[in-house]
């Protein structure tokens, strides 16, 4: 289940904000935010990325750029407000 | 007491974090008036020097110029020192209104109004146009400011890949629910000299129902034949929604911005932009200098011709000497060194051969993209850039950096 929100994150961060010729590998650890990948700015396309593909609200306390640095993190932060979020 | 030892360590703790980032930032002591060649007074206390300066927004040479320092001083005596009001109170003289004018004739817009700075024409102007039923699309590398102005603004804030308009135009089929859609971006990226292509944006916007906001801070005076900014650059006068800019940098380089364009967009801005409503008028001095600037840039197109020239020469012969510099056209000339402490290092060594330049790094910059902004002025000479390029070369070498391409710097001095 985790391992099928994994991958479509990954793919999302892959197309939402690396250029169409860059080579940079993205894996579920990648540092995205601290990476220089994402910054605080297009922090918010990922997070309505998320909103919308779970029908959630993040609150603006949790939505931290530690909860957002890498894939996995936000797998995270996925069990913790999306029940059917399991590893 | 209030500010306990508590607070005071706190603090503390953060500057010496941002120190140990390396991300301080110390104030040089200038002991001229802004210009091409400045007397600089650093490490503090030691004699002044005189380099030659390459980081200011000084693109027209028109900071200090005589006709322009002689105009403030007509205006302070003709109009006072200060106003002591907001605008909608006693802070409106004649010529703000005449300045405001001016500026809606040469941006060839509806309307103008004036702010204390483009930082807050940016701060004000979305909330007061967007809802939460609309939403706001940014490039990515807009001005911090602009990010502060969509945060205050309950629209829904979507943004696309710096300059991607195939992005931008995803981003606009995913909002064809909301009301209204605003495109954001700035004209010129002050970091890059990167120039948004608005003709191709005005396209999309037109294809799907969206208004245009263009923050021309680094454009307007000089870009485009006429120097009226990047609209007239990409053939778009008339089509912009919105333009902010600023006094602050072509301009004469003192103070105040404004949001020009649609008149109720003004009007409303008039109205209900808190930065405006609760900010001092722009100072009478300041608007007197400016309605001269104006009059000189619109009588002649000289001294934009003189900054292309330079901008042009400058880029031709620091290519010739090796340097990798970001393409483009724009005054903004990026020496791309990749590495931050190597930026940091031909800054500190082009300070020493008398050439004042700027280092850029993470986070002011994306991570592996550090250099040095090099900002051309139609106040430079030809000798002094031929003292710079040859500084450059200098410090070039001693890095052996000089020919290298992207990889082979990375390769010499890491990211």
């Amino acid at each position: 289940m985790a391992d099928d929100i994994r991958q479509l994150i990954v793919d999302y961060v892959r197309k939402e904000y690396l250029d169409e010729d860059s080579d940079q590998e993205i894996t579920a650890d990648t540092k995205l935010i601290s990476g220089g990948i994402v910054d605080s700015f297009s922090m918010v396309s990922l997070k309505l990325f998320l909103e919308k593909k779970f029908l959630i609200k993040i609150p603006d306390e949790k939505a931290t750029p530690e909860a957002f640095d890498s894939v996995n993190n936000i797998i995270n932060l996925l069990k913790e407000l999306v029940p059917s979020v399991k590893e | 007491m209030a500010y306990s030892e508590k607070a005071r360590n706190h603090y503390t703790n953060e500057l010496t974090s941002i120190r140990g980032a390396g991300l301080f930032k110390e104030e040089r002591h200038i002991k001229s008036p802004q210009s091409s060649r400045i007397k600089v007074e650093y490490p503090p206390g030691q004699p002044s020097k005189e380099v030659i300066n390459l980081c200011a927004n000084n693109y027209l040479g028109l900071s200090s110029h005589p006709e322009v320092v002689a105009a403030a001083h007509r205006g302070l005596d003709s109009h006072g020192y200060g106003m002591s009001s907001v605008r909608f109170i006693c802070g409106t003289q004649d010529i703000h209104n005449q300045l405001e004018k001016k500026l809606s004739e040469f941006l060839e817009t509806e309307d103008t109004v004036l702010f204390p700075s483009c930082m807050e024409a940016n701060a004000g102007l979305f909330e007061v146009v967007l809802d939460k039923d609309d939403a706001m699309i940014a490039d990515r590398l807009v001005h911090a400011s602009i990010v502060d102005g969509m945060r205050l603004c309950k629209a829904q804030l979507y943004n696309y890949k710096h300059l991607n308009m195939a992005h931008l135009e995803e981003k606009l089929q995913e909002t064809q629910g909301c009301r209204f859609r605003m495109i954001i971006t700035d004209g010129v990226f002050s970091m890059d000299g990167d120039i948004a292509p608005l003709d191709k944006i005005c396209g999309l916007a037109d294809k799907y129902d969206a208004m245009v906001t263009v923050d021309d801070s680094h454009s307007t005076g000089f870009v485009g034949d006429r120097g009226k900014g990047t609209h007239e650059y990409c053939g778009v006068l008339g089509r912009i929604d919105a333009i902010t800019t600023t006094l602050g940098k072509a301009l004469g380089g003192a103070a105040g911005g404004c949001v020009s364009g649609r008149k109720e967009i003004v009007e409303l801005c008039r109205q209900r932009a808190r930065p405006y409503l609760f900010s001092n008028t722009v100072p009478p001095v300041v608007i007197a200098a400016s309605i001269r600037v104006i009059d000189l840039i619109s009588r002649s197109t000289e001294r934009r011709n003189k900054l292309e020239k330079n901008t042009k020469y400058f880029r031709e012969k620091m290519t010739q000497a090796g340097f990798d510099i970001r393409p483009g056209v724009h005054a903004i000339v990026p020496v791309m060194l990749y590495n931050a402490k190597l930026a940091q290092d031909v800054s500190r060594d082009l300070y020493e051969e008398g050439v004042y330049a700027i280092g850029f790094f993470f986070p002011v910059v994306p991570q592996g993209q550090a250099r040095i902004r090099v900002q051309i002025s139609a106040d430079h000479e030809r000798e002094h850039l031929d003292k710079a390029i040859a500084a450059f070369a200098k410090v070039g070498a001693k890095y052996n950096i000089l020919g290298k391409k992207k990889d082979e710097i990375i390769a010499a001095y890491g990211t």
